[in-house]
């Protein structure tokens, strides 16, 4: 068995045993990104010679007892910036970019010791939803690799899922986490919004930016949550609430725990192999004890417009900086706005393009109250559409993304598709609230994505149902070998 | 006399003289090497997140309260967009609709007359860097240090009538920063900016001209030269049947003249939306007591106590306490026991022209407040004489000391005894007696030509009075 389908807490155990080495599962990592990264394209950057001499240095030095990530195994998404290690956003305009600096969770995940591989491919600053907007490469399916993994997060759902790494690191903004997750057969936790720091993370759209871990297992994610989480002084928007350990939910007991299902999950433009696999899941929860209960989120409906105005405008504003003036790509010319013209035309895709236009006209003299404003107030009642059910429910249940991964190149040149494929996650960000996809099933041979959502620092909640379910499941993922070597 | 009434408002940033800046921990310095107080925040690099400098928020609720205004109990700060490379993110972070504070003003006054000027705003932002351009014109260098640094900006009502009035309100703003002790104020280093806004109407007519609007006002009397001339050109455009185009104008200091920088269509868009980075500002009473606790007594209220406990009149009250530096060095001095008059008259005669003629303030010279309070007591006391005392002053105020010291090392000491004066005056008075009768004969020039042979032959030391005293002694005995 490979050792990364072992689990955090089992290699932990041996590697203090020293029944393992730091450098074993290193190796792994590198080993299985020679033999498949050609096909699944999930890296961009590789840290092989720091990685190799970290974990020499944890060989010699061994670990402590308090660090569980000590040695294992991690992928970053490449919109959190790494001091020394190339941060591209998977985008032309930062292509030799060397950041001065840590993210706070890339310094969290540090004084843990685990090992940093490299930096993963994903959607340019984040915007997209199949990873194909990446200036860099394309990143497949390793359960098909004719198609996406999802996005914008593609790359760190691809190299878990493809066993690269023991687990990642991803963003979500409207669903960047947890629709890859989904695709990839993956666990993938949307924390609420403030209980992880953003310091580091290149900002797409900053009131609903969050990071959040990608691994193979509930557990592994509740971790590596727990390492990342807590009130950053760097970031005035992370939350001073005290962190969980998260694993200590993961009973397994979910007897009484109020589920609800949104009737507009399980409604129209959802497929129904999907539907099935869901509704099953809702079966064996019930079957765990869990009392199910159907319900309305009425506003939801509205969530993908209002979604495209807030985060575009946050993103037109956040995504000025790169203008070639201090770093980046810079066109040369003679003048000055020529420069930034130039340098922003050849430096952005299409669809960051897209987004930029977007959010600026939408916050234009005349047009603010029309659209920001507008959204904000939707945002509100999307809000609200949640706080009622929470009155009395624990947590809310349906499907991560309408549909199984899709093919390379099937909705790229059509935007209004793409986006509507982040119906349901989209309203979790607007809410601010934290929602974990984690698989139940194949579809045609693809996996699918049940989605829990909680309510605001109900992580824990969520871990012990989805912990419970995957427990009872019956079934591991893991995709087929051949797939990847195609 | 204009058939016209002159509208003006005026818009000032102050940079505020926190440690460090309003986002992040580099500090708050003018004049270091270029791009030495910066780091990645300030520098905008990708992910960094702004943290608010607190002391900043202090320092904008100080200078509102000390502008008499309302303070904002829900704040919120914004990001105004535009490119321009001494903008690193693009984006400035300012204060929209919700400015910390509102509804204040500043009392100017203007030949004895008082006048209100309202303060329509107040808010807190940060500033941007400097482009240097080079003299070839081959390019222009960044210059990072002062991005990130805090400024408030200070909108006044469009309530000054005259150009004077906008140069007084400059004044008394100048002089209220300096006594909150929140920025240095200088404009020569930038920390204190003002841009102009003026319209003329027919009198009686309520609705305001067109405005147009003055940069590069580098002094406050090129803001009053800079709007007596725009006030001029837009009467003559009037008069002469055309209309004000509104616009943006810059002062020339060379030609005292304006000339057009750019047109209304160049005005932009900033596309203000509430800065998601930093969380929602409430500031409680408490806070606000805590502020206000920290103002010290103002240019206006110490105005009225110099008038009413220590007897100045108005007009010296008024000008000692426009700088702080000069109303606390009139207070030192009279702390150590000296004639508040006495004192007075010392600051506003010799004290002001030594320092006018080396552009000097008051707390760049080495006589200190003590020094100046000997001085004048020694004066009261009658040690030394008026005209000694102008001797001793130019060695204390170029050298410092003390001016008993100076006074006795000099052999400057007048001299009282009368027993003294009478063996000094006699030869003097023998050798004119001729004046002696005539002053008894009733010449009364007689007198200021004998106490002048005196004091030439005594070197100043007699004490004038006793001269005289003696004088009219000898006089009546003959």
């Amino acid at each position: 068995m490979p050792l990364f389908e072992e689990g955090l807490v089992s290699l932990s155990q041996k590697l203090h045993n020293k029944e393992i080495k730091a450098s074993d599962l290193v190796d792994e990592a590198f080993t299985r990104i020679h033999e498949v990264d050609g096909d699944v394209q999930a890296f961009l950057t590789l840290n092989e010679e720091a990685a190799r001499s970290e974990a020499k240095a944890l060989d010699e030095n061994g670990t402590a007892d308090n660090e569980i990530l000590s040695g294992m195994p991690i992928g970053l998404k490449d919109n959190m910036v790494t001091k020394g290690l190339k941060t591209t956003c998977s985008s032309h305009i930062l292509e030799n970019y060397d950041p001065l600096y840590n993210a706070t969770v890339v310094e969290k995940v540090n004084a843990q010791k685990a090992i940093t591989i490299g930096k993963l491919n994903m959607d340019e600053f984040a915007m997209g939803s199949s990873t194909e907007t990446s200036f860099f490469a394309k990143t497949k399916n390793p359960w098909d690799l004719q198609r996406v993994p999802g996005g914008s997060s593609g790359g760190s759902a691809a190299a878990v899922a493809a066993g690269e790494v023991l687990f990642a690191l991803g963003t979500d903004t409207g669903g960047s986490i947890r629709q890859p997750s989904a695709f990839c057969g993956v666990v993938g936790m949307k924390p609420t919004y403030g209980r992880v720091s953003r310091y580091g993370l290149v900002a797409f759209a900053s009131s609903l930016d969050q990071a959040g871990p990608i691994t193979r297992t509930v557990e592994d994610n509740a971790y590596l949550l727990e390492t990342i989480a807590g009130l950053d002084r760097h970031d005035s928007t992370s939350a001073d609430v005290a962190v969980p350990h998260y694993a200590a939910a993961l009973t397994g007991d979910i007897k009484g725990l109020r589920v609800a299902v949104p009737k507009e999950y399980l409604g129209e433009g959802i497929d129904e192999s999907v539907k099935a696999n869901i509704r099953a899941a809702i079966k064996q929860l019930e079957s765990l004890g869990a009392v199910v209960d159907e319900v309305s989120l009425p506003h939801s409906k509205y969530a993908v417009p209002a979604y495209y105005i807030i985060a575009s405008s946050e993103a037109s504003a956040n995504l000025a900086r790169f203008d070639g003036v201090r770093y980046g790509v810079r066109a040369e010319t003679n003048d000055l706005i020529e420069m930034y013209k130039k340098s922003r035309s050849e430096g952005f895709g299409d669809e960051v393009k897209r987004r930029i236009m977007l959010g600026t006209f939408a916050l234009s003299s005349g047009y603010y109250d029309a659209y920001y404003k507008k959204a904000q107030q939707v945002r509100t009642l999307i809000k609200q559409d949640f706080e009622k059910v929470f009155k009395d429910h624990d947590i809310i249940v349906g499907p991560t993304t309408p549909t199984t991964a899709f093919k390379i190149g099937e909705n790229i040149d059509d935007p209004l598709t793409m986006y509507a494929n982040d119906l349901l996650t989209i309203p979790v960000n607007l809410a601010g609230i934290p929602a974990i996809s984690l698989p139940c099933g194949l579809a045609n041979g693809l996996p699918v994505g049940l989605q829990m959502i909680g309510r605001p620092f109900g992580e824990e909640t969520l871990y012990r149902a989805a912990h419970a379910y995957e427990q009872t499941a019956g079934f591991t993922l893991t995709p087929a070998k051949g797939a990847m070597s195609k | 006399m204009s058939n016209f009434e002159t509208v003006i408002g005026l818009e000032v940033h102050v940079e505020l003289k926190t440690k460090t800046k309003a986002f992040c921990g580099c500090a708050n310095q003018f004049g270091s090497e270029p791009n030495t107080n910066t780091c990645p925040i300030c520098l905008g690099h990708p992910g960094v997140l702004p943290i608010l400098n607190h002391e900043a928020v202090d320092y904008a609720i100080k200078a509102a309260l000390a502008l008499n205004c309302e303070i904002s109990r829900e704040t919120k700060f914004d990001r105004k967009n535009y490119f321009y490379p001494d903008n690193p993110k693009a984006y400035q972070i300012s204060q929209f609709d919700q400015p910390i504070g509102r509804n204040g003003y500043i009392e100017i006054e203007i030949d004895g007359e008082k006048k209100r000027i309202g303060v329509h705003r107040l808010h807190l932002e940060e500033d941007a860097g400097k482009l240097n351009h080079l003299e070839d014109g081959s390019g222009s260098l960044v210059d990072f240090n002062r991005v990130g640094t805090p400024l408030i900006e200070i909108v006044s009502e469009a309530d000054m009538r005259d150009p004077k009035e906008a140069y007084a309100y400059l004044e008394k703003l100048k002089a209220i920063m300096q006594y909150i002790d929140v920025s240095d104020v200088k404009m020569e280093e930038g920390s204190l900016r003002c841009d102009a806004n003026i319209s003329i109407r027919p009198y009686g007519q309520t609705t305001f001209g067109t405005k147009t609007e003055l940069k590069n006002l580098n002094s406050f009397t090129f803001v009053e030269k800079g709007l007596a001339y725009e006030e001029r050109r837009q009467e003559r455009v009037l008069l002469s049947g055309g209309e004000v185009v509104q616009e943006t104008r810059r002062y020339n200091d060379a030609t005292k003249t304006t000339t057009v920088m750019r047109g209304k269509e160049g005005s932009d868009d900033y596309r203000y939306f509430p800065e998601p980075d930093i969380i929602k500002l409430k500031i409680d009473q408490e806070w606000i007591d805590r502020i206000q606790a920290e103002i010290p007594e103002l240019p206006d209220a110490r105005q009225k106590r110099y008038v009413e406990e220590l007897g100045l009149p108005e007009y010296d009250a008024m000008v000692l306490t426009q700088t702080k530096t000069m109303s606390d060095f009139f207070q030192a001095a009279v702390a150590e026991g000296a004639d508040a008059k006495l004192v007075s008259n010392w600051l506003m005669g010799d004290v002001s022209a030594y320092l006018n003629s080396k552009y000097m303030t008051i707390d760049q010279v080495p006589m200190k407040a003590k020094d100046l309070a000997k001085l004048v007591k020694l004066i009261e006391k009658g040690t030394i004489s008026s005209k000694i005392a102008k001797k001793v002053f130019k060695d204390l105020i170029e050298k410092g000391g003390d001016p008993e010291e100076i006074v006795k090392a000099k052999g400057l000491v007048q001299i009282s005894d009368e027993g003294a004066l009478r063996d000094m005056l006699a030869p003097i008075l023998e050798a004119n007696k001729q004046s002696m009768i005539d002053y008894k004969n009733g010449k009364d020039r007689a007198l200021g030509f004998l106490v002048g042979q005196v004091m030439k032959q005594t070197h100043g030391k007699a004490n004038p009075k006793m001269v005289n005293k003696i004088i009219l002694d000898e006089v009546n005995k003959l």
